[in-house]
């Protein structure tokens, strides 16, 4: 009965199915829905809730860049797209089931583990990555057990200089009050107002020239309220290979121009809080706690120099063989995010990517990748939309071969497979009862929405 | 950085980080932050205030509206009257701007639009409009993720003739914060968003960058400056 309702396509459709409800996902179904008039796309989730790291990863104070929510949302009230949270890949049901009930499967679920470092102490307590960490202040299910201890140290390490090290650092540093009208996870926000952290390290292996962030959120960071900013005046001397650099990016330049303004007023306000900007160096081990065993007590550091890396026109940065420590309470790495294969699926585990050709997974018929998966975990939001584009080209290009070969179940064959398995899925209505009540309650506390973080209470709204 | 020679001011909103979107998912939608001067239209403003309900104003300290069609597939423009684009350029300007004198002199001006295989759609465009509201108005094909927020780069235009481009305010440091992520930079390169019509931009070509032909799957890079 409730195949019936939910299948509106007929029989000479194009069944799709996305996996992963974040950016690349949504892009793909939208550029999906508007390429082929006959395709059913059906977006499947592990988690109950939709929009992947719009939800998870976009931090609670940049609430314009989660507007494409709205756009998401229309999507998946497309009468020809439908969204099926709490439904697993891996778990729920497996790739070769997927490929067996739809013509097309998209892989977009991105990229749930870290780079490691892989150097000694890495396992101390006080060292997260900073995904754990931004997932806990998201209220992501899987992260809102952890309880990072921000009350037993006045300084934190952020290794790493790309945004998301400035999104944590930033997160560490600003007011609580100032949060507290963002959605922030509310157990989040009780640790930031106990928190005792007043320092932060933004720790990089290369020089200002080559920080990965975008001026955008190094201009904020520069600008939070009472907060005192240091960077040493002679990290930002260039040699005439950093001059090469930046000559040809406008990004490395505008991040230059802002880092260099900021070191000139570097240290003269005396803020509540600081912020130090640690160029050239490199992390070789962490160090145990004297106090606390089997807790961080800080990072040794090798200190770097920069040299060319053949053509690229990149400079790599390799150990001077001089080192430094820095004493800190709290790491947050911020070395990348790593994606995971599921069984039957390619993978590149140097890379951590899905060999393909265009979004067109190798040597597997009727299946591609779109988004971290496919070219990594880096970019913007929008990455995923041109990327969106190149996948659905490849697709489109093949379908005319797959529709006149096969006819397959699509949403029909998924609703009888979650019924035979009994998994309890999350429909695009189902979502809209969260969003409702997390909105009804965070309206009680001047919050644009109180997220429900435990699995428990996300699984009660159905 | 930036320069301004005309009486307009940094937009408004960008110091702001307590933008807030309120959705009712296919319902009418309201996100931004206004500091509106009143004009004609506040009647319908507060009679829109009081159908949508107390429930979609919660957290929504200063906010102006943005309604966009609830059948669309993109947000259409329903009403001249809300649009926090069209008042964050202006928001200084004489009251000559004001919405409701356009709509009093029905003022437009032609724009063209050249899509990413050349194809050409001249549309009028009312004095004060940006060019992404209107362009949604059209069922032109500009993406538009942060709905004129200046938090994306999705609605990237290139202006065509450099003599309208110099026209055109400066971009602030916000706007040129986005622009850098924006695919398929050029020289003449504008957000949708903060391109304002105003009579002297009569005539204006934009084009919509062809960043497809441009993706590549290992690391691209957008295009230098």
């Amino acid at each position: 009965m409730i195949a019936r309702k939910f299948s509106s396509a007929t029989s000479r459709s194009l069944r799709v199915c996305v996996v992963g409800s974040g950016p690349a996902g949504f892009y793909t179904a939208e550029k999906m829905l508007k390429a082929h008039e006959g395709a059913e796309v059906d977006i499947i989730d592990r988690l109950p809730t939709p929009f992947g790291l719009v939800r998870s990863g976009v931090a609670p104070d940049h609430p314009e860049t989660k507007i494409v929510i709205n756009q998401f949302s229309r999507v998946a009230q497309n009468e020809r797209c439908s969204f099926f949270g709490n439904v697993s890949l891996g778990s729920s049901i497996s790739l070769s089931e997927l490929r067996q009930i739809y013509h097309v499967v998209v892989l977009a679920y991105g990229a749930e583990s870290d780079r490691i470092l892989g150097i000694k102490g890495e396992e101390l307590k006080g060292i997260h990555s900073a995904r754990e960490f931004v997932w806990w202040y998201n209220g992501h299910p899987d992260f809102s057990n952890m309880t990072p201890d921000l009350k037993n140290t006045d300084t934190a390490i952020v290794l790493g200089q790309g945004n998301v090290a400035l999104d944590v650092a930033r997160i560490l540093l600003r007011s609580p009050t100032e949060l507290s009208t963002t959605d922030i996870a509310s157990h989040a926000l009780d640790a930031l107002r106990e928190s005792s952290i007043r320092k932060v390290y933004l720790v990089g292996r290369r020089g200002p020239v080559q920080a990965a962030c975008t001026a955008k959120e190094l201009r904020e960071i520069l600008a939070i309220k009472d907060l005192q900013i240091n960077i040493k005046e002679a990290d930002l001397v260039k040699t005439s290979a950093d001059e090469e650099e930046m000559k040809n990016n406008r990004i490395r330049k505008r991040v230059f121009e802002l880092l260099s303004k900021a070191s000139s007023t570097s240290g003269q306000t005396s803020g509540q809080r600081e912020l130090e900007f640690t160029f050239f160096r490199k992390p070789d081990k962490f160090l145990e706690s004297d106090d606390r065993s089997g807790y961080v007590g800080g990072v040794h550091f090798e200190k770097t120099t920069l040299k060319g890396n053949g053509d690229s026109g990149y400079q790599i940065a390799t150990g001077t063989g001089e080192y430094e420590d820095i004493k800190c309470g709290l790491v947050l790495k911020s070395i990348g995010y790593k994606s995971i294969p599921v069984d039957g699926l390619p993978f590149d585990h140097s890379k951590g990517v899905v060999p393909n050709i265009k979004g067109r997974v190798i040597s597997e018929d009727g299946l591609y990748v779109c988004g971290w998966l496919k070219r990594g975990p880096t970019g913007i939001i929008a990455t995923n939309l041109y990327d969106a584009e190149e996948t659905v080209a490849s697709i489109y290009e093949d379908v005319s071969k797959i529709e006149l070969t096969s006819r397959k179940p699509g949403r029909e064959g998924l609703l009888q497979l979650l019924e035979s398995k009994k998994i309890k899925f999350f429909t695009f209505d189902d979502w809209k009862k969260i969003d409702f009540e997390e909105k009804r309650v965070g309206g009680l506390k001047g919050k644009p929405r109180e997220k429900l973080t435990a699995w428990k209470d996300l699984l009660q709204v159905k | 950085m930036t320069t301004s020679s005309r009486p307009t001011s940094k937009p408004v909103y960008v110091s702001s980080n307590k933008v807030v979107g309120g959705t009712n998912f296919g319902d009418e939608v309201i996100s931004g932050q206004s500091q509106r001067s009143c004009d004609s239209s506040s009647i319908m403003f507060i009679s829109k205030i009081s159908r949508l309900g107390a429930q979609a104003f919660k957290g929504l300290s200063k906010a102006p509206l943005r309604i966009p069609s609830r059948r669309s597939f993109f947000p259409k423009v329903q009403n001249d009257y809300l649009f926090p684009s069209s008042h964050k350029l202006f928001s200084t300007t004489p009251t000559s701007n004001s919405q409701g004198e356009n709509e009093d002199n029905n003022q437009k001006i032609s724009v063209t639009f050249f899509d990413k295989d050349g194809e050409e759609q001249e549309i009028k465009v009312p004095i004060g409009m940006s060019m992404l509201e209107a362009a949604h108005e059209n069922d032109i094909e500009l993406e538009g993720a942060c709905e004129g927020s200046l938090a994306c780069s999705t609605c990237h235009v290139i202006v065509m003739d450099v003599e309208q481009y110099n026209k055109l305010e400066d971009p602030t440091d916000e706007e040129n914060d986005m622009l850098d992520l924006a695919f398929g930079l050029t020289e003449t390169s504008r957000l949708g968003c903060q391109v304002i019509a105003k009579p002297e931009l009569e005539g204006l070509r934009l084009a919509l960058p062809a960043a497809t032909r441009n993706f590549a799957v290992d690391g691209y890079k957008p295009k230098p400056h």
